[in-house]
C-alpha cells in the first residue's frame, strides 16, 4: 500500500542496485559474498535510520538539515556522560541520547510551527548552533577510545543471530517507521499535509503540529544514531558526520521521496540509502580515486532525480487526457 | 433611472440592435465558441467595440465574461469564430499579439511589479532606450509624468509601486495601457475594491479615455455604474449572447430580465421539505474585514441557499463558521446549546462540515488513493488503539462512495486520476463519512459536467430528506432557486435579504445582490 504509485520506481531502483552489484561482482567477486554484504548493510544502517526520519520531514514539505549536527551533539554528550560515569548502563545512555535528539527536533519543529520560519532556514540555523554547542561543551577536544568504557563501545558491535546490534537497530527502525507511516493517523497526516496542506486543514488536520511531529521523529532517530555512531567509531569530536545531512537528503531523493512533499515510501528511503551505501563501499574496493567517488555519488543523485521527474511527467499528461475524454 | 423609449426595446436572441451605428467598430468578435472539458463556456457569441464608446458587458457569474476577456487578450484561443480589427480578420495567438493590435486589459488584480518604480511599471517591456541600448531613465520619467498627467493622476513616477494604494495602482495600469497606444481598453470590475471618491475618479477617467477615442469594454456587476458610464450593453447568459444595444432605451428591469432569463435544460429533484428542529443558530457573526452582523437559523431537513456576487463574503463567512478563520464576534448555537468552534477539527466534532469550493486546492489530496481521501477527516473512526484498520477504511470508503454512485476502477486508485465530477463525489463522500448534522456545500457543481451535477443535486435532496441541514452556497441562480427552501442573499459582507416561497424569483435575487433598492422585500 505504501508503494501505490511508487512501485515501479522502487522496482527500478532495486533493479539498478542489482545491476550495480553485478558489475562490481565482475571485477571484485568478494564484494557480493553474504558476509561482505552484511558489512555493507551494517555500514549503511546509520544512513538508513536517518533517512527514515528525513523522509517523514520531507513528506510534510519540510527539510531537516540539522540531523548530522544533532547526531554529533548527542554523540558527544553520550561520550561525555560515559566518561564521567562509566558505570551508567547502556539503556540509560540510549534513553538520554533519544531524549536529547527529541529535544533538538522539537526546537526545529516549534520554530517551523509556531513562528512559521521556513524549515530550510530553521535547520540551517540550528545545524550551526548544535555544532557550536559541541565545541562549547567539549572545548574542541576529542574524546577517544581509551576514555570510553568497554561496554559503551561494545554495544553496537555485539553480534546477535549473526548480525551486529547496529544492523538490528536499523532493521527495527525500518519496521517501526513502516508501521508508523502506513498504519497510524500521524503517518497518514504526513502525506496529507505534504500532498495538500489546504485540504488537510479542512479535514481537521493541524499542519504545523504534523510538521513538528516529523521534526521530532527525525530528531529522535538522529539522537539514537548519535550514540551508535560515536560508540561504533569509538571517537567523538566537533566535526563527526560533517556533511552527512546531505547524504541523508540524497538517500531520500534517490529513493523517490518527492521534495515537493506528499509522495514517497519507506521502501524508497531504505533502497535509496542502500544504493548510496553500496556505491560508497564499492568504489574504494575497485580502486576509484576519492575525487571520482564524490562525482559518482553526485551523478547518482542527479540521475535518480532526472528519472523521477521524467517518470512523472508523461504520466500526468496521460491522466489529464484521460480525464478530458472521460467527461 | 433612465426613461424608456418604446422604439428601442433591447434586442434578444443574438440579434444586435445597432441601427444607431455611426462609427465603425474597431474590434468585433463574431460567432465565438469556446469549450472546456465538460463545459461550453461560450457558444457563438458576438461583441462589437466602438471608438470613443463604452460597452458594458453584463452577465451572472459563469456567463462567460472572463472567458471572452481572455480571448480578447490572447490568453485563450476560440474554438470557432472570428476576431476582426478595423474589419480585417486577425488572430491573437498570444497576449503579445493582442497588445500589438492595441488591446489591453486592466484586471481586478492588476499584475504589476511591487518593487519597481511607477515609471518602470509603465514602460516595462518597451522602455525608451539610449544610443547605447541602455534604458533612458530621464526620458522614461518624462514620458511617464506626461502620461500620468494625461489621465489626471497625481502620482510621482519615481516612487516604487508598493507605496501606492489600490486606486493609484489602477491609474498606473491605465497609464501603461496608454503607453502602448491602446485602442481597446478592457476594464474588468475596475471599481470592485475602491472607495466612493475613488470610484468617482474612475468614472472621470473612463470619460477621459472615451474622449481620446478609446473603445472601452466595461465589465461590472453594479447597475448604477453601468448606467453612469456605458453607451452600449451586451448581455451574456450561460455562454450565449442574449442581447445587446444602446443604453438609451433600456432600464434596470430589462437588463436583469436578460441576465437571468429562464433555466432551459436543468431539472431539479422534486422534494417536499420535511423540516425538523432548529439545528444551527448564528447570532451576530462578524469579521474585521470580510463580513458583519450575520444572523440566521437552520432547521434539520432544510436546504438554505446563500446567493451573492463574488466577493460578497459568503465563503469567508462559511470558513469562519467552520473554524478556518476566527470571527471577531458573534455566537453560534448547535441544538440550542452555545458552541465554540476554533478549529476545523472542533467543527467536525460538533457535526458541521464544509465542502470547499476549490476542489484542487482545498479538497482532494492528490497522490493519496480514493479510500484514504475519504477517511482523512474520520481517521479516529477507522482506527483502534492508535492504529488504522485498513479493512474498516475500505468499508467506510465503499459505503459512502457507493451511495454517490462513484465511477472508479478501484478504491485504491489515485484520486488525481478521476474526472472532476467523480473527484467531487469522493470529496462529498469524505464529508458524509464524518456523519455530520450540518453540511455546507460551497459551489458544489462549479465546473462539473451536467450528469455529475444532477447526481449532486439528487444527493443533496436525499440528504435533506434524511434530516441533514444543508447550506448551499451557489452563484448559479437556477441552482440556488431549484434546490433551496429559503435563500439568504449577501452583499458586501452583510445579509441583504432573505427570500422564501413566492419571493424566490431570479429577479429578487439579482436585485438584492446588486443592491437595487426598490426590490427589497
Amino acid at each position: 500500500m505504501s508503494g501505490r504509485i511508487h512501485i515501479s520506481r522502487e522496482v527500478v531502483l532495486g533493479g539498478a542496485m542489482l545491476v550495480l552489484l553485478g558489475l562490481i561482482a565482475t571485477r571484485f567477486p568478494a564484494f557480493v559474498e553474504p558476509g561482505n554484504l552484511a558489512n555493507v548493510f551494517n555500514d549503511t544502517a546509520p544512513l538508513i535510520i536517518l533517512a527514515l526520519g528525513q523522509m517523514a520531514v520531507i513528506l510534510t514539505r519540510c527539510i531537516d538539515l540539522s540531523v548530522a549536527a544533532n547526531l554529533a551533539l548527542t554523540g558527544m554528550v553520550a561520550a561525555m556522560i560515559n566518561t564521567a560515569m562509566p558505570d551508567l548502563p547502556i539503556p540509560l545512555i540510549l534513553l538520554v541520547a533519544v531524549s536529547l535528539g527529541v529535544a533538538m527536533g522539537l526546537v526545529n519543529g516549534l520554530l517551523v510551527w509556531r513562528l512559521s520560519i521556513p524549515p530550510i532556514v530553521v535547520t540551517l540555523g540550528t545545524m550551526t548552533i548544535y555544532r557550536g554547542i559541541i565545541f562549547l561543551i567539549s572545548d574542541g577536544r576529542w574524546i577517544n577510545a581509551h576514555q570510553m568504557s568497554d561496554s559503551f563501545k561494545a554495544f553496537p558491535r555485539q553480534v546477535l543471530l549473526g548480525l551486529p546490534v547496529l544492523s538490528w537497530i536499523g532493521i527495527l527502525a525500518v519496521i517501526a517507521i513502516f508501521i508508523l507511516i502506513t498504519r497510524t493517523p500521524l503517518g497518514r497526516a504526513f502525506y496529507a499535509v505534504g500532498g495538500n496542506p489546504n485540504a488537510a486543514q479542512y479535514a481537521g488536520i493541524n499542519s504545523g503540529f504534523t510538521q513538528c511531529a516529523a521534526f521530532v521523529l527525525s530528531g529522535a532517530l538522529a539522537g539514537l544514531t548519535g550514540y551508535l555512531w560515536v560508540a561504533r567509531y569509538a571517537v567523538a569530536y566537533v566535526d563527526i558526520a560533517g556533511g552527512f545531512e546531505l547524504d541523508v537528503v540524497a538517500a531520500c531523493v534517490i529513493g523517490g521521496i518527492s521534495i515537493a512533499g506528499g509522495a514517497g515510501s519507506v521502501a524508497g528511503a531504505v533502497l535509496g540509502a542502500l544504493f548510496l551505501g553500496i556505491i560508497k563501499n564499492a568504489l574504494p574496493v575497485i580502486n576509484i580515486s576519492p575525487f571520482w567517488q564524490l562525482a559518482i555519488s553526485g551523478s547518482a543523485i542527479l540521475i535518480a532525480v532526472a528519472v523521477n521527474v521524467t517518470q512523472n511527467r508523461p504520466k500526468g499528461r496521460v491522466i489529464l487526457k484521460k480525464a478530458e475524454h472521460a467527461v | 433611472m433612465l426613461a424608456k423609449s418604446p422604439e428601442k426595446e433591447p434586442a434578444a436572441g443574438g440579434v444586435r440592435a445597432d441601427a444607431a451605428l455611426e462609427t465603425r467598430a474597431v474590434l468585433s468578435l463574431a460567432g465565438i465558441t469556446k469549450s472546456f472539458p465538460g463545459v461550453k463556456a461560450l457558444s457563438g457569441v458576438a461583441l462589437d467595440l466602438y471608438p470613443g464608446q463604452v460597452t458594458a458587458l453584463i452577465g451572472e457569474n459563469g456567463a462567460g465574461k472572463s472567458t471572452i476577456v481572455k480571448i480578447l487578450t490572447g490568453i485563450y484561443q476560440p474554438d470557432e469564430g472570428e476576431i476582426r480589427v478595423d474589419g480585417e480578420t486577425v488572430q491573437f495567438p498570444t497576449a503579445e499579439a493582442a497588445a500589438r493590435y492595441g488591446v489591453t486589459a486592466i484586471h481586478q488584480e492588476t499584475v504589476l511589479f511591487e518593487e519597481l518604480t511607477v515609471a518602470e511599471n509603465i514602460f516595462i517591456g518597451h522602455a525608451p532606450k539610449t544610443r547605447f541600448g541602455l534604458i533612458d531613465r530621464k526620458q522614461m520619467l518624462r514620458s511617464a509624468r506626461s502620461l500620468l498627467e494625461r489621465i489626471g493622476a497625481k502620482i510621482d513616477p519615481s516612487v516604487p509601486l508598493k507605496d501606492l494604494g489600490i486606486a493609484n495602482r489602477h491609474l498606473v495600469a491605465i497609464a501603461r495601457a496608454l503607453s502602448i497606444d491602446a485602442r481597446v481598453v478592457i476594464m474588468d470590475e475596475p471599481t470592485a475594491s475602491l472607495s466612493h471618491k475613488e470610484i468617482e475618479e474612475t468614472y472621470e477617467l473612463v470619460d477621459r479615455l472615451k474622449a481620446e477615442g478609446k473603445a472601452i469594454l466595461f465589465i461590472s456587476h453594479k447597475f448604477d455604474e453601468i448606467f453612469r458610464v456605458a453607451d452600449r450593453y451586451t448581455v451574456f447568459r450561460d455562454g450565449e449572447l442574449v442581447g445587446s444595444g444602446l443604453m438609451q432605451g433600456v432600464d434596470e428591469g430589462q437588463l436583469v430580465k436578460l441576465m437571468v432569463g429562464r433555466p432551459v435544460d436543468q431539472v431539479f429533484p422534486k422534494r417536499t421539505p420535511n423540516l425538523g428542529d432548529e439545528v444551527l443558530k448564528v447570532a451576530g457573526y462578524a469579521h474585521p474585514s470580510e463580513f458583519e452582523d450575520i444572523n440566521f437559523s437552520l432547521r434539520s431537513g432544510e436546504i438554505l441557499g446563500f446567493y451573492g456576487l463574488v466577493g460578497a463574503g459568503r465563503s469567508e463567512f462559511m470558513q469562519a463558521l467552520f473554524g478556518i478563520t476566527k470571527p471577531s464576534k458573534g455566537a453560534i448555537r448547535i441544538d440550542g446549546e452555545i458552541a465554540v468552534i476554533r478549529t476545523p477539527n472542533e467543527a467536525i466534532g460538533k457535526g458541521i462540515v464544509y465542502v470547499p469550493e476549490d476542489r484542487g486546492k482545498q479538497g482532494a489530496v492528490k497522490g493519496l488513493p480514493i479510500f484514504q481521501n475519504v477517511t482523512l477527516p474520520s481517521l479516529g473512526q477507522v482506527s483502534s488503539r492508535g492504529f488504522l484498520k485498513m479493512a474498516e477504511e475500505f468499508k467506510l470508503a465503499r459505503d459512502y462512495t457507493q451511495r454517490l454512485d462513484l465511477r472508479a476502477a478501484a478504491l485504491d486508485q489515485d484520486i488525481g486520476e478521476l474526472s472532476g465530477g467523480n473527484q467531487q463525489k469522493v470529496i462529498i463522500a469524505k464529508w458524509l463519512a464524518t456523519k455530520p448534522r450540518v453540511i455546507i456545500l460551497d459551489e458544489p457543481t462549479k465546473g462539473i459536467d451536467i450528469g455529475s451535477k444532477a447526481a449532486v443535486h439528487d444527493f443533496m435532496a436525499e440528504l435533506a430528506g434524511e434530516g441533514l441541514a444543508v447550506i448551499l452556497v451557489s452563484s448559479e441562480i437556477p441552482e440556488v432557486l431549484g434546490m433551496s427552501d429559503r435563500v439568504i442573499v449577501m452583499r458586501e459582507g452583510r445579509i441583504a435579504a432573505e427570500f422564501e416561497g413566492e419571493g424566490l424569483t431570479p429577479e429578487n435575487l439579482v436585485r438584492a445582490a446588486a443592491g437595487i433598492e426598490e426590490a427589497r422585500p
